[in-house]
């Protein structure tokens, strides 16, 4: 009898399909917001249900106040290759979210702000998180009309059963 | 390519079924994948956005993201979804009898 495991492949059904996921999104960043708007966009327009859970910083995505001052971070961001002293200038951080922002435009992906909406009916599902809510002193007033509700991670994970949870 | 019969005709499709030329199409043809995609009936609504995306698809040789077609084709985002449930975008251009979208907005 052999001790190593058996290598011969399990018979296997058709390959699943994800059906439904449940995105956080924790940063307040450019680059921070747009991958979650991108992925629960995107599970919408393949038929997957999709929730999002805004947390932290993430919170600017869904404050019509903030939405549209949302900036790339150029100190603390090795990914752009530029010096940090030099990312530190002033105007520096506003400048590279207008070039990100026109490159964005060409590509069809919209501003935040729009972006929510466009989520928000194709069905998503969007929700701030309670505890942040509460520690930055906000109420359902602060956020856009599209936000479902202030919900616990209790109920956020309720709200995930029986799907897949990306945070991001 | 494979080829599928659709609507008593022989057609060449991708993996998908997505039509390899828009050119084989016509009206039958795209009520025939609607309803092999659980679409038994097309609407006066269904039909202006399949018209919009081939009208695209033609002029400007690709098809329109989600967020254009919201915008251009007189039908709203949420009624996109209501008409073509299980994704608007793919599924209305598959109906369209033009190739898949590749973007991912």
């Amino acid at each position: 009898m052999s001790l190593l495991p058996d290598t011969a492949a399990p018979a296997r059904a058709e390959p699943a399909t994800i059906e439904k996921v449940s995105i956080v999104i924790s940063k307040g960043s450019l680059e921070g917001v747009y991958p979650g708007l991108i992925m629960a966009n995107g599970a919408r327009m393949e038929g997957i249900d999709a929730n999002v859970f805004f947390t932290f910083f993430g919170l600017d995505a869904i404050r019509p106040d903030r939405q549209s001052r949302i900036r790339v971070a150029t100190v603390g961001n090795p990914g752009l290759h530029l010096p940090t002293l030099l990312g530190a200038l002033p105007g520096f951080s506003s400048l590279a979210t207008r070039m990100m922002q026109r490159r964005m435009e060409k590509l069809d992906i919209p501003p935040v702000a729009e972006f929510v909406e466009l989520i928000a009916d194709s069905g998503a599902g969007l929700y701030a998180c309670k505890a942040t809510v509460d520690m930055f002193g906000l109420e359902q007033e602060d956020f856009v009309p599209q936000v479902s509700g202030i919900i616990t991670v209790g109920d956020f994970y309720g709200l995930a059963a029986g799907g897949e949870i990306i945070f991001t | 390519m494979p080829t599928t019969t659709i609507a008593d005709r022989v057609v060449e499709t991708d993996a998908e079924g997505f039509l390899a030329d828009p050119a084989d199409w016509d009206h039958a043809l795209g009520e025939e994948i609607a309803r092999a995609n659980g679409l038994p009936e097309l609407t006066e609504r269904h039909w202006q956005v399949i018209e919009f995306l081939r009208y695209r698809y033609l002029t400007t040789g690709t098809a329109p993201s989600i967020r254009s077609l919201g915008k251009e084709s007189g039908v709203s985002v949420k009624e996109l979804y209501q008409l073509f449930p299980r994704g608007p975008a793919k599924l209305a251009a598959k109906i369209a009898g033009i190739p898949k979208p590749h973007g991912c907005i």
